[in-house]
């Protein structure tokens, strides 16, 4: 395996980009021209003389001064290794872009990165403020990846972000990209996914241990995110989201894109329906992804659940027609509150339903043997 | 001259005894009062003296000491009016009562002498017949709750001026008749026929009702969680004797006999409410709190979300032990709680639900929102029931079961669980031990087996869907508990996680 090594003039940049925080923050507009991915192509000077022309010099001594051993004693103290762009580890596919990570600080195992190919991760973006539908697709696509051995890429944010990580961890391996230091757990929330992922999965960010974000440093990560994986799966965004800028930088790159459908009428599945109508690859399911990336029938995905007798069919029905509460499901199929209770229950427990703590019911991306071909 | 009385003091919902010593004699003229009276205590004074001189007796000008023993006890309220005045009487030689001693007097008194009725008039006279009093005296409007207390003598007067005729021997009032006590609800009640369409709600209700578990409501607004919650006393079994004296005992201790509902007490406090006007207490004499009124009956919360969390969080210890035990400066006091508790809340702090597009809940607030359903109380709540806005066919549709049908079933799963666990207790009641000797068919066994091994259920979850699942089977009538059962216990169990 390779080793994680990186030169001390890329570990100076990522300090760099710390100590700029603030002052990026307010030249970074967001206008073409000023968004942070593209002040991130610059030069250490220019981009100093860009954002903090006032205080350019003193920041490069500053930086140019910070001696090698104590750069790396504070990865070490952190838990951190790094890795740059003149390394092995460094996954060559992310030297496509122009505004290429000088340097990667990892925590959790850079295993994950060695002989790192696009077509061996999935990125999965979509909105903080997510629907229950959105975050159960988020979650069954990143479990069914994981389970069909891809890496699921994603940037640990509330909602489908941090429901993609958790089905991914639930079955095999996921790389979180953070726009703060991997050292923090951001949001402070999702600290105990932060941990299980440094644990089983990977945590990487271009910012040094310790670095806090700032709003810039998200579409900066956001661009790792795209870069690294073949494809950038959208599943649920309003018209104007952070996750449709990471499909234009996985657009620019020339990367697959990906998108869930929704209802026409959610506001939440906007972003995705627009991709969709500009030629976004439709993701029902995993096997959609798998099929996208590496050819139709590469890679089929088993995963038919268990027989259902007529009447379990019959609630299943139900709840795929809209029925999400159990006295909805009893009037629909003419059963007794107790009968649509169990049932209920034994098609949760088979697989083919998710239950919110609210007690309303969702269906999986399971398909009974039966109706194989929807 | 000196003379003694005694009445009593209300202390949460107990009566506290008090000997009224009256000392008379030559100084200036004075009254006073000691021994930790309160203000409605020392204001007595002016009551009793406008009162004795209102009803043609002669107020001593002499030098007036009360004492009220024990003096370390604080004495709340005007209950001892009647006391003070007749221990005054007789320590000023106007009134030659020989049994003062053995009998206790309470009452309120109004300047013209007339008497005004009192709280807590029936712990008062069980603690007047526990202290060895041959009767009590008191106000004839507490007449009939004092008379529901057996084995002492219950004289209800009008006023100052009957005691000379008690004493005297010239009149006696008749004995009141003991105040009804309505065990069941009436028949102009809430019933559940009301309830149109709604299956699985109906059902949940009604196995909250049978194993007297905790239930939580979550729907839209005006999707009918209020209204199923109201009609929750309709189907719970009557209360049984000794039950129901302790109900009337309670709203005694509050004042509010008259109010008493058939049946069992249904008590739907606002969001707004304080954790002690929830669980009770107060700087002075404590006052006891809702969950205290709810005592046998059911505390509804609607807007669960809406409450103060502080609220929400006292009410744990009361739920898990049947009782509120209260710590003041002047000592602690326990006071009767055991409800069922019913919860309704919204999906988001807006109430629509996320799938609503007009929802402009942010993120955080749904979760802040949601946590506190899952958070404070989420141990002891043991169903969930999601519902829906009923369809218009089920609204036009025909009226659902009436109340009567279903508290039969009721009552018949309660008897098994008595049978089984001893009397009155319930499903919801039963420790981890007893949850785990609950007899399982060997496929519930499976079911329960598969889905602890696989850790979606945790240690609590998983005794929680056994006290279910054993309410399904007493409702069913069974004597083991099938997997139908156990599958429907694991639908309407509360989630843990999301």
């Amino acid at each position: 395996m390779a080793e994680p090594r990186a030169c001390v003039e890329c570990l100076r940049r990522s300090w760099l980009l710390a100590d700029l925080g603030p002052y990026v923050e307010r030249v970074a507009t967001g206008e073409v021209g000023s968004r942070s991915p593209e002040l991130l192509r610059l030069s250490n000077e220019d981009l100093v003389a860009v954002s903090a022309p006032k205080v350019a010099a003193q920041l490069l001594a500053r930086v140019a001064a910070l001696p090698e051993e104590r750069l790396r004693e504070e990865l070490l103290l952190a838990g951190c290794w790094a890795c740059c762009r003149h390394g092995d580890l460094y996954p060559d596919h992310l030297r496509d872009a122009a505004d290429a990570p000088w340097a990667l600080i990892g925590r959790g195992d850079p295993g994950l990165l060695d002989g790192l190919e696009p077509f061996d991760a999935v990125t999965i973006v979509g909105a903080r403020r997510a629907t229950s539908y959105g975050r159960e697709i988020a979650r069954e696509l990143g479990r069914e990846l994981a389970a069909a051995g891809m890496i699921v890429v994603s940037g640990l944010a509330f909602g489908i972000d941090g429901c993609a990580h958790r089905g991914a961890l639930d079955a095999g391996r996921t790389i979180a990209v953070l726009g703060c230091g991997p050292d923090v757990a951001y949001p402070s929330s999702h600290r105990t996914l932060w941990r299980r992922i440094c644990e089983t999965g990977l945590v990487v960010s271009e910012l040094p241990p310790g670095a806090t974000p700032w709003r810039w440093t998200f579409p900066a990560r956001n661009r790792i995110m795209a870069a690294l994986a073949g494809m950038t799966v959208v599943v649920e965004a309003a018209t104007r989201s952070g996750s449709l800028i990471t499909t234009d930088l996985a657009a620019d790159l020339g990367r697959d894109l990906g998108a869930v459908p929704g209802p026409v009428t959610s506001r939440a599945s906007a972003g995705p329906n627009g991709l969709l109508a500009s030629g976004a690859h439709l993701v029902r399911d995993a096997q959609d992804v798998l099929d996208a990336m590496l050819g139709p029938g590469n890679k089929p995905l088993a995963h038919a659940g268990p027989d259902l007798d007529p009447q379990l069919q019959a609630v299943l029905a139900a709840v795929e027609a809209g029925e999400s509460t159990c006295d909805a499901v009893a009037t629909a199929t003419g059963l007794s509150g107790a009968a649509a209770a169990a049932a209920l229950s034994r098609l949760e427990l088979l697989g083919y339903l998710h239950c919110s703590n609210l007690g309303t019911y969702l269906r999986t991306l399971l398909s009974p043997p039966s109706c194989g071909a929807l | 001259m000196l003379a003694t009385a005694r009445t009593f003091t209300l202390d949460g919902i107990a009566a506290r005894p008090v000997r009224v010593e009256v000392d008379v004699h030559k100084g200036l003229p004075n009254f006073t009062i000691v021994g930790l009276p309160d203000a409605a205590v020392r204001e007595a004074r002016e009551r009793v003296r406008a009162a004795l001189v209102n009803c043609g007796f002669e107020f001593p000008l002499r030098r007036i000491v009360v004492n009220l023993a024990p003096a370390s006890l604080r004495k709340a309220g005007p209950a001892m009016d009647l006391a003070i005045a007749a221990a005054l009487l007789s320590a000023s030689d106007q009134l030659a009562w020989e049994e003062l001693a053995r009998v206790a007097l309470v009452g309120e008194l109004a300047l013209d002498g007339s008497t005004r009725p009192v709280q807590g008039a029936l712990a008062m006279a069980e603690a007047a017949r526990e202290s060895g009093a041959e009767a009590i005296v008191l106000p004839a409007e507490n007449g009939p709750e004092a008379a529901l207390v057996e084995g002492i003598d219950v004289i209800g007067v009008e006023g100052l001026g009957c005691l000379s005729g008690l004493v005297e021997g010239t009149w006696r009032p008749a004995p009141p008749e003991p105040l009804p006590l309505r065990r069941e609800v009436g028949a102009g009640a809430p019933d559940l026929a009301d309830l149109r369409g709604q299956p699985h709600l109906r059902h949940a209700l009604e196995v909250a009702a049978a194993g007297g578990h905790s239930l939580l409501m979550i729907g839209p607004p005006g999707a009918g969680k209020s209204l199923a919650a109201s009609r929750l006393p309709s189907i719970l079994p009557p209360l049984a004797a000794g039950e129901a004296l302790e109900v009337a005992r309670i709203a005694s201790a509050c004042g509010r006999l008259d109010a008493l509902p058939a049946g069992r007490p249904f008590r739907a406090p606002h969001h707004t409410i304080s954790a002690v006007g929830l669980v009770g207490g107060g700087a002075q004499a404590i006052r006891p709190g809702e969950v205290t009124l709810a005592h046998r009956g059911v505390l509804f919360l609607d807007e669960l979300g809406e409450f103060r969390r502080d609220a929400l969080e006292a009410l744990r210890a009361p739920l898990e032990g049947g009782e509120v035990s209260i710590v003041r400066a002047g000592g602690q006091r326990s006071l009767p709680c055991r409800f069922m508790l019913v919860a309704a809340a919204n999906p988001c702090p807006c109430g629509r639900g996320e799938t609503d597009p007009d929802c402009s809940c942010a993120p955080y607030d749904v979760k802040r929102y949601q946590g506190k359903l899952s958070g404070a109380l989420a141990d002891r709540i043991d169903l969930l029931a999601a519902v829906r806005q009923p369809s218009a066919a089920e609204i036009g549709g025909p009226p659902g079961e009436p109340s009567a049908a279903v508290r039969e079933r009721v009552q018949a799963a309660r008897e098994r669980q008595e049978l089984r666990l001893g009397s009155g207790r319930c499903n919801a009641e039963m420790t981890p031990a007893e949850a785990r000797a609950c007899r399982l068919s060997d496929e519930a066994a499976s079911l329960l087996a598969d889905l602890y091994a696989r850790q979606r259920l945790s240690g609590r979850a998983h005794d929680r869907a056994l006290r279910l699942a054993q309410t399904l089977a007493d409702l069913a009538g069974a004597a083991e508990i099938g997997e139908e059962q156990m599958a429907q216990a694991l639908q309407m169990r509360r989630r843990d996680r999301g």
